[in-house]
């Protein structure tokens, strides 16, 4: 439960286009992660399990602060440099598609958690920023929500998300990398893009 | 966790392995008895067809307030070993306000039901002595999967072990009432990753890599109290 819900806060978080403290990346988290816990404590059929809901709340919201390119370089490694623009564009669609399906029914689980911002984000190399918060629960340990921030053109982006030290998106590269191995570039866009079909027909 | 079941797991698997380790193959580096544990997994995934529908009624039918008394109680007990565990790692502070946890919590929070540690800022902690042995240095090992365990590395294995033995609710000498302790505490913590369980099925290509890659990336972020050193791999565009 804990899990799910710092994964659904993973997701949900960095909402908000309309928000304009963007000069500092702690700052744009923190707004959108607040602005989002109000819309959810708000939303009955969120906190009642309106998976669909979630999935709307996070396409319109969440989707425009994530890099969703660097997030499938970042799962595939090495492999990125493999693809032509083409391909990028379609693996970057399918794991956007995969992310957003898989985590946006973590919404649902929100209880009375409260977020805490841990101060002094030192950047984490290349322009890359490392925003640390934790998830408070009554009776649990807090859990550890971090988000890999990076600038870009438009702004400062995430472009990962580590729940409790796992990076949702590396996690993946193990797989990815023995999939694109046997398979190549295609057989990898084949494997997103069979999993999000599945997923969609279980979706009643 | 039950030490009697787990005591077991570990010797009867630690055999299997003797007879199965040879005939793997092995993909990953970390994961050389991949064939043995992929055995286990499915071993496992049988017996949950069994605890998760059980873990499943109990989360239904228990209301909330109880369910987190039940968590809350089992956590004081664990609590006792979280303080030990941070002083053997040096952790003073931390160490020192998970006694206080115990003591509020035990007294104030009628016997571990309440969580009032928590609400005066007492902050839980997570530690096992798996924990400690890496912090001591000690390398991780092959990556191992057990039955009724999980997934555990050689080093934490050995830490769970010497969890399980301390563990106070091995000490209770009525056998009903320990018997009925570690069942609750077994169905209660099974119950707490449904949500997680969920995800996984969704998320996961192969739920048993997922769940390895998962166990590396996490066991290494607590040895290191969440501030794990930056992996090289991670740096590659």
């Amino acid at each position: 439960m804990k899990c799910l819900f710092s994964l659904l806060l993973g997701l949900i978080l960095p909402v908000s286009s309309a928000f304009s403290q963007e000069d500092s990346p702690d700052a744009m988290i923190k707004g959108i992660t607040e602005e989002v816990l109000s819309i959810v404590r708000q939303d009955s059929d969120i906190q009642r399990g309106n998976t669909g809901k979630a999935i709307e709340l996070v396409e319109a919201k969440v989707l425009p602060r994530f890099n969703f390119q660097r997030m499938t370089a970042l799962a595939m490694g090495r492999d990125w440099n493999k693809a032509d623009p083409d391909q990028k564009k379609r693996l970057a669609d399918e794991f956007r598609t995969l992310l957003v399906r898989t985590y946006s029914n973590a919404l649902t689980g929100y209880k009375d958690q409260t977020v805490r911002y841990k101060p002094n984000n030192k950047p984490a190399g290349d322009g890359n920023v490392m925003v640390r918060t934790e998830i408070l629960q009554s009776g649990g340990k807090p859990i550890q929500l971090d988000y890999s921030v990076e600038k870009g053109t438009d702004g400062w982006k995430v472009c990962d998300v580590i729940v409790a030290g796992v990076s949702l998106v590396t996690n993946y590269r193990d797989t990815f990398i023995q999939e694109v191995r046997a398979n190549g570039i295609d057989g990898l866009i084949k494997m997103l893009s069979d999993k999000n079909k599945q997923l969609e027909a279980v979706k009643k | 966790m039950n030490s009697r079941i787990a005591g077991f797991c570990v010797i009867a698997a630690f055999a299997a392995m003797g007879v199965a380790g040879c005939a793997t193959t092995a993909n990953n580096p970390r994961d050389p008895f991949e064939g043995f544990n992929r055995a286990m997994f499915s071993v496992n995934e049988g017996i949950d067809g069994v605890v998760k529908p059980i873990a499943e009624g109990y989360d239904t039918v228990v209301p909330g307030p109880v369910k987190a008394g039940i968590g809350n109680f089992f956590g004081n007990i664990a609590d006792l070993w979280i303080a030990a565990n941070n002083l053997l790692q040096g952790e003073i502070t931390e160490g020192a306000s998970d006694v206080g946890r115990v003591l509020v919590n035990s007294t104030v929070g009628i016997v571990g039901l309440i969580d009032v540690a928590s609400d005066l800022g007492l902050e839980k902690h997570a530690e096992d002595f798996g924990q400690t042995l890496g912090k001591w240095g000690v390398g991780e090992g092959p990556y191992l999967y057990w039955p009724l365990v999980g997934p555990r590395n050689v080093r934490d294995t050995f830490g769970l072990v010497v969890d399980a033995w301390v563990d106070p609710m091995e000490r209770i000498h009525d056998v009903a009432a320990r018997n009925t302790l570690i069942g609750v505490h077994f169905i209660d913590l099974r119950a707490s990753l449904l949500p997680t369980d969920r995800l996984i099925e969704a998320a996961a290509f192969d739920k048993y890599s997922y769940i390895r890659d998962a166990y590396f990336q996490m066991r290494r972020n607590a040895v290191y109290d969440g501030n794990p050193p930056p992996l090289e791999e991670d740096d590659e565009e």
